[in-house]
């Protein structure tokens, strides 16, 4: 590494730096905001849109700076896009069909209102 | 592009769905749950779980700090950086083995409610991918840093790996908190 590429390389590191003072202070955002309700009061789909897109924006800090994918090879690229859609595909099936159970829904969060409509032959 | 390289980015993508699994039986559990628990129904110390949080994430600026320290020749503080690095590793893992005695101490166990069920599961397989990172981080540190002096692009390249897979187990805690702690 000459001299030049020394510089430019100190230059990543003034970067890292940053990042981690990102990554400190998004967290403490984190659980500041979890004391303050969001959306409908007897709703947590707010306060879960909240916390998951700061977390999404954390783990894009790691991944594009400490894990160096801001600048990684196109191969690598195209793997983790592979994982991705399966991880999306992976998490969508499973709510998926959670709703698409016939009465399992009803059992789960109203189990008396299954059992009578099992009783009354609905 | 190097051959190790490619390795644990494929071994990360199998982590990845072995943790998406598990996410996608924890939202399964949650939204079929009529009794879930919330905020201080949990028993979860909330200060606690954000000091581990910003273990972690120092962890991961001292793992970076580690393979840099080797790019620009400065063997001395990579030594530093990466025994750090250890030593914060093992700082995560004794707060979450005080979190744990105390959820035992309470009768709070796997078995007592669907929530404590998932929250064991997923903290427990991810300190034990703490425990792993830990493991070759210190085998880096001790006997593996001899490499330094015969093989010195080699060693950076390990440490690069290995620091893949560190930041890696920092990036589902950062998941992993706000959903278990705070959600």
């Amino acid at each position: 590494m000459d001299a030049h590429d020394t510089a430019a390389f100190r230059k990543h590191i003034r970067q890292y730096i940053g990042v981690f003072v990102a990554l400190l202070v998004a967290t403490v955002l984190t659980v500041a905001v979890s004391y303050v309700h969001f959306g409908a009061e007897d709703s947590h789909v707010g306060n879960v849109t909240v916390a998951l897109i700061i977390a999404a924006l954390k783990a894009a800090l790691v991944a594009g700076f400490f894990m160096h994918l801001v600048s990684e090879k196109r191969s690598i690229y195209t793997m983790l896009a592979t994982t991705g859609v399966f991880f999306v595909a992976l998490i969508a099936l499973t709510v998926f069909s959670f709703f698409d159970s016939p009465g399992s829904h009803d059992a789960l969060t109203h189990p008396r209102a299954a059992e009578e409509a099992v009783t009354h032959g609905h | 592009l190097y051959n190790a390289k490619v390795g644990i980015w494929l071994f990360l993508a199998s982590e990845v769905m072995l943790f998406g699994a598990l996410f996608s039986s924890y939202i399964l559990l949650r939204i079929g749950s009529p009794d879930w628990l919330y905020g201080s129904e949990k028993h979860l110390n909330v200060p606690i779980g954000t000091f581990n949080t910003a273990v972690l994430i120092t962890s991961s600026i001292t793992m970076v700090m580690a393979w840099a320290s080797l790019k620009l020749r400065d063997f001395d503080k990579y030594k530093l950086y990466l025994g750090l690095t250890v030593l914060l590793g093992l700082v995560f893992m004794v707060v979450k083995g005080f979190e744990y005695r105390d959820k035992f101490a309470h009768g709070l166990f796997p078995a007592t409610h669907t929530f404590y069920a998932i929250y064991f599961t997923l903290t427990g397989l991810h300190a034990l991918h703490v425990l792993g990172g830990m493991a070759m981080n210190a085998y880096l540190w001790g006997p593996g840093s001899k490499m330094w002096r015969t093989d010195p692009e080699r060693l950076t390249n390990r440490v690069e790996v290995s620091g893949l897979f560190w930041h890696f187990v920092d990036l589902v805690w950062i998941f992993l908190f706000p959903v278990l702690y705070l959600l």
